[in-house]
């Protein structure tokens, strides 16, 4: 059941994007992990990889980018206001959604920080 | 030294100059109680000439001698100036809001300045000190330009190889070969030398703060750390990795030289002992059972467990940095092996005669 919007917030809309953020971690050193192993030829170019990493946290950041819009756009239509304190189902959906814009806001960062060695590292070093 | 400037910072101390008793301010002459007031502003300028003379020493990571170890004190420096600028501006804000001008602005602006000074601000920040971090490290971490060294970090001491041929990688041993020695190495200034790294059973860390960052020893694997050593002179090394009984007397000396001195140091390394095989000494190290452990090239002692002592009167120290090189320190720590270095892995020989013991360490003085 919606309440005064299309989506209606749970804890797995909350954590959508901190996993995001989780799986993009994961591929990101995961996959140069696995092409420097065994990191015997240091000097060894990433080039693949970090287009790879490029691709990924341009997706990575477009998904973060709609779950925040999305968010954001429910809690400002429906008169969301902080504190959210009263006890009401209304008032608990408009919690969840300025959490989920929060939490959003850090994952993206987050990425974009996930992403910058890959964007300055050349090689297996 | 040391006695000198503690004597300058306790007060009380025998040999500090006595002051005169403390008078009310008010009872002196205009330009006494200038003098007066001075006072305290110069002891804090003794006391801050006295910190920071702390900082330079063979061991500071803030008075540096090599390539990494200035690019990490800049960045210190940098990180601990915007610090001071931001605490200063937090705490004044915090004073102004709660104590000049309260309930100046509303709820509305104390959020604008939270989004703004809590969450741009920091990421804005962040964002260029990580930038300029990581565009350091592919030039501290390039190509070497000088000699290959091979340091295996063993319990409680340096095994030290000069010119190795290898490559740093998982699942594999540190390269044979090259020039053997141990708790000192030398290198050349202005190059950038590579240091093999890696340990035959528990972890260790390299870390020689005044040259550069820390690298760890792990077994089964060898890891890579370039240095560039830019200032000639002696250095402490340290292991920073707690590693058993003996961790805080695993140190050694590093020692930066010209190319050509390095050259030739490496070179006279890769000598034999130049003494001769009839000395007392060296039948009483035979007959105890130090070769078991000990090498000493051009004799017949060529155990492997323990460091190369070919060249050990060389060296500037011994036990790993723990003692000075002398003959009454190498007597002792034949003798008392374990008071001097407790959890070293050489048994104690406090069991010999006294002359035992001293024909020993007087042949090990002789290996140059």
């Amino acid at each position: 059941m919606a309440i005064g919007n299309k989506t209606r917030d749970n804890l797995w809309t909350l954590i959508t994007a901190p996993t995001i953020w989780g799986v993009h971690f994961l591929l990101c050193y995961g996959s140069v992990a696995y092409g420097c192993a065994p990191n015997e030829n240091i000097f060894q170019t990433i080039s693949g990889f970090r287009i790879f990493v490029g691709g990924l946290t341009a997706v990575a950041l477009a998904a973060i980018g709609f779950v925040f819009m999305r968010a954001l756009g429910e809690w400002r239509r429906n008169g969301g206001r902080i504190p959210h304190e009263e006890d009401s189902i209304e008032v608990r959906e408009r919690f969840l959604e300025f959490s989920t814009v929060l939490l959003a806001g850090l994952s993206f960062i987050a990425v974009i920080y996930t992403a910058l060695p890959a964007a300055m590292m050349v090689d297996c070093r | 030294m040391l006695v000198q400037r503690a004597a300058i910072l306790v007060p009380g101390w025998p040999s500090s100059p006595q002051l005169p008793p403390a008078r009310s301010s008010i009872l002196l002459r205009p330009e006494t109680r200038a003098v007066e007031s001075l006072r305290p502003a110069r002891h804090w300028l003794v006391v801050v000439c006295a910190g920071l003379a702390g900082c330079t020493s063979p061991q500071s990571a803030l008075d540096p001698a090599g390539a990494e170890a200035q690019s990490v004190a800049t960045l210190f420096w940098v990180m601990l100036v915007g610090a001071v600028v931001i605490w200063v501006a937090v705490i004044g804000l915090s004073v102004f809001a709660t104590k000049i001008r309260p309930g100046a602005y509303g709820e509305k602006a104390g959020l604008r300045l939270i989004v703004w000074g809590g969450c741009v601000f920091p990421v804005v920040v962040l964002t260029a000190l990580l930038v300029w971090g990581l565009q350091m490290m592919p030039v501290l971490r390039a190509e070497a330009n000088g000699p290959t060294i091979a340091v295996s970090a063993e319990r409680f001491w340096w095994r030290v190889a000069y010119g190795v041929e290898g490559e740093p990688g998982v699942a594999k041993s540190l390269p044979e070969g090259g020039v053997p020695s141990a708790n000192e190495i030398w290198l050349p200034a202005g190059l950038r030398s590579e240091f093999l790294i890696g340990s035959p059973d528990v972890i260790h860390s390299l870390w020689i703060p005044s040259i550069a960052g820390k690298m760890d020893a792990i077994p089964g694997r060898v890891n890579r750390l370039v240095v560039e050593p830019t200032k000639p002179g002696v250095y402490n090394g340290v292991c920073a990795e707690f590693c058993g009984d003996a961790h805080a007397q695993m140190a050694l000396r590093v020692v930066v030289v010209s190319p050509e001195e390095y050259e030739a140091y490496v070179a006279r390394q890769g000598e034999p002992a130049s003494v001769g095989a009839d000395d007392e000494g060296y039948r009483r190290f035979m007959e105890n059972g130090c070769d078991a452990c000990h090498t000493v090239r051009g004799t017949a002692a060529d155990g492997m467990v323990g460091p190369d002592l070919t060249h050990l009167a060389s060296r500037r120290t011994i036990a790993a940095g723990t003692l000075p090189m002398s003959l009454e320190n190498l007597a002792s720590f034949v003798g008392f092996t374990h008071r001097v270095k407790p959890g070293v892995q050489m048994p104690s020989y406090g069991m010999l005669a006294e002359d035992e013991i001293t024909a020993i360490a007087g042949w090990l003085e002789t290996l140059k």
